[in-house]
């Protein structure tokens, strides 16, 4: 058959010679779609186990060991005069006393007996060091409660804390562990009585920084953030978008806009900690600005995500259809008109989507912030931008080099809440996109 | 009907009409590269005229001349004149804003805003301050959408995205959104090209109706439907006017041999 000029036989040789490469092309897709779905179950995988570890470390953190205390205020301890003087009644240590009776109580000491003070003094050890202000605190709100019995629950010692969350072993020798006999006696009977558990930390949330983990919380550094967001918010914004409708729309290409463009690029890339050098030498040095102010902070962010803003800003003002445009033009409106009636409002979707993602990269920014002093134990919470603050990606750095072990579960729950504004944040991105989203 | 001069081959001595637009000597460039070559056009009032020829030729670019509509290309430079009435568009005292209140524009594909029926209509007589009330608006849109033959088929949903509508009644729409400013001259740029027989019908049907009121100049790639529209008809190729005419002359009696060659079909 081969010799002869059979047009049969060539079909044949022809159509076979085509199943071949119809094999090849089909092993070729299928291999592309294997490797394309081993990436994609590996980044799966690595997230599941970046998530796992922060849970499993961090929830713990959301509870928080509390003792159970039937508190009787004496008024001769806390205020001898009696005459419910502020600056007698604020003194923490005034509150100490009452406390140590109250937890001697507890454990079945009898306070007054004075061949039991070691026992007592053990027992004394079981409560945060934080404990007398806590309770300074709520007399000092209502002084009324001198002179009464009130049942409080006092907050437990952090080592105590991780001892009942089980992050203290029992079975490692007295002399290695941190939580003693003694104290572990006293812990096993005041669990027992119903006296001690594990109740909803809100000092996480609702307090500064402290020495002590048990009373340390993020709210001062979400503050610092806050007033960061906003002001990354009010100045990025309108200065981006206007930016990028300038060169898109009107600045005329040449070699200067090229340029102004490549830059734009570049800074997106810049490391973020030159931006922190540029704030300390420009905003702090220069211009006079307070140290560890989240005013500096924000205008630092601000410079960060101006690129992010202006790239995708500039990205949504192309995707918009030319014939729109046109059709503007064409019934007579000017250029001006044309883009704030018909571009903008069509590129607002992508718009808001860079500066939610520029926003939440500015949330997460660290390095900066070192450089201009907001890595800086503050206790009081700003109340302007002027103040004093840090932000929660810094509360975190912070947080992760203490050596308390209550301080590393306190880390991985501050960077599950900073996750949670994130992932947030990149919802409503998404909620965003979906509800300005025009089809046409 | 008979030729004064047979070297120009435009029958300047039958003309019936006022002329509404012309260009003298228009030229265009591209960057380096030239466009248009010493194109002398004249536009008849409320004729329509038609500009054919093959892709590449200068067609749309001289149409978009006539409104400035080049203005948005940085790299377009256009030479000559080009008068309306009895002003050169391209001198700097004319406002591209008035002129093109004046010289309205349906494009290729019908890109209706994304918004609602009515806003389309509304949104030229709005910027250009037409309409003081509310009713005048209403008065306006209505009598738009009449002219442009829409208005029975979509009176119930004015406040429906004018992008949901079919494909021929969105090129009406733009249609009637061109109408309502009021234009003197509608430049069309291949109306037709994306639209079905039927839609295509009914175009082509309301661009006649429209001649009694205005000047129309429709680019098209169809042979058929410059003969059905137009009352004039030009041969644009490689960038010159080769010939321009009376369209039962160009499609019966060409002059020029590529005139004769693309209408035949021989290349185009």
């Amino acid at each position: 058959m081969t010799d002869a000029t059979n047009t049969q036989g060539e079909t044949i040789a022809t159509s076979t010679q085509r199943d071949l490469g119809l094999k090849k092309r089909y092993s070729k897709e299928r291999r592309f779609q294997a490797l394309g779905i081993t990436a994609i179950i590996l980044g799966v995988l690595f997230l599941v186990m970046l998530f796992l570890s922060i849970v499993t470390k961090g929830y713990s953190a959301f509870q928080q060991t509390k003792i159970h205390l039937d508190l009787y205020l004496n008024a001769e301890l806390i205020d001898p005069s009696g005459n419910r003087d502020i600056s007698t009644i604020q003194m923490p240590i005034r509150y100490n006393k009452v406390l140590e009776r109250a937890v001697s109580k507890a454990v079945g000491l009898d306070p007054n007996d004075k061949a039991t003070r070691k026992q007592q003094r053990v027992a004394k050890s079981l409560l945060s060091k934080g404990a007398s202000v806590d309770l300074r605190d709520l007399v000092v709100e209502n002084p009324d409660l001198i002179g009464t019995r009130i049942d409080y629950w006092a907050l437990a010692d952090g080592d105590i804390d991780s001892f009942v969350k089980g992050q203290i072993p029992r079975d490692i020798p007295e002399t290695q562990r941190l939580v003693k006999d003694a104290q572990i006696a006293y812990i096993d009977q005041l669990v027992e009585d119903g006296a001690m558990e594990k109740q909803f930390n809100t000092n996480l949330f609702v307090n500064g920084p402290s020495s002590r983990p048990e009373s340390a919380g993020i709210a001062v550094a979400v503050m610092g953030s806050i007033f960061m967001m906003l002001i990354v918010l009010v100045l990025a914004l309108p200065i981006g978008v206007a930016a990028s409708i300038y060169l898109e729309e009107f600045a005329p290409k040449n070699r200067w806009t090229d340029l102004i463009e490549v830059n734009i690029n570049n800074l997106a890339a810049v490391p973020s900690i030159v931006f922190g050098l540029l704030g300390l030498a420009v905003f702090i040095n220069f211009a006079g600005l307070p140290r560890s102010a989240s005013l500096v902070g924000g205008l630092v962010l601000t410079l960060m995500t101006l690129p992010t803003i202006i790239i995708a800003t500039r990205s949504a003002l192309k995707a918009v259809p030319p014939s729109i445009r046109e059709a503007a033009l064409g019934v007579g409106a000017s250029k001006t008109q044309a883009i704030f009636h018909h571009v903008l409002p069509l590129a607002t979707p992508g718009i808001l989507t860079g500066t939610i993602i520029g926003l939440a990269q500015a949330l997460g920014e660290t390095a900066p912030l070192l450089m201009i002093g907001m890595v800086a134990f503050i206790k009081d919470f700003p109340t302007t931008p002027l103040d004093p603050a840090t932000a929660l990606p810094v509360q975190i750095y912070m947080w992760s080099g203490e050596a308390q072990r209550a301080f590393t579960e306190r880390t991985s729950a501050a960077i599950l809440i900073l996750l949670a504004f994130l992932a947030l944040m990149n919802i409503s991105a998404v909620l965003l996109r979906r509800r300005f989203e025009r089809r046409w | 009907m008979q030729d004064t001069n047979p070297n120009l081959k435009q029958d300047s001595d039958i003309r019936s009409n006022p002329i509404k637009m012309s260009g003298e000597k228009v030229t265009v460039h591209y960057g380096a590269k030239q466009a248009l070559f010493d194109v002398d056009l004249k536009i008849e009032e409320n004729q329509v005229t038609s500009l054919i020829g093959p892709s590449g030729c200068g067609k749309s670019t001289f149409l978009r001349c006539l409104n400035r509509m080049n203005d948005t290309i940085d790299i377009c430079r256009v030479g000559g004149k080009i008068m309306l009435d009895s002003t050169d568009i391209y001198n700097a005292d004319v406002d591209v804003v008035e002129l093109r209140a004046r010289v309205g524009m349906v494009f290729q594909k019908a890109n209706p805003f994304p918004k609602s029926i009515f806003e389309n209509v509304a949104y030229g007589p709005r910027i250009h301050g037409l309409c003081r009330t509310k009713a005048e608006m209403d008065e306006v849109v209505v009598t738009s959408l009449q002219k442009a033959g829409l208005f029975e088929e979509i009176k119930d949903r004015l406040d429906e995205p004018g992008t949901g509508l079919s494909g021929g009644q969105q090129q009406r729409l733009c249609i009637a959104r061109a109408i309502a400013v009021s234009p003197e001259v509608i430049l069309m740029d291949e109306p037709c090209s994306a639209l079905d027989p039927i839609a295509t019908a009914k175009v082509e049907e309301l661009i006649d109706e429209l001649r009694e009121n205005y000047t129309i100049v429709i680019v098209t790639h169809s042979m058929q439907q410059a003969a059905r529209v137009s009352q004039r008809t030009a041969f644009f190729h490689m960038g010159n006017l080769v010939e321009e005419g009376p369209t039962d002359h160009i499609f019966t009696n060409p002059k020029d041999k590529r005139t004769q060659d693309y209408i035949t079909g021989r290349f185009g």
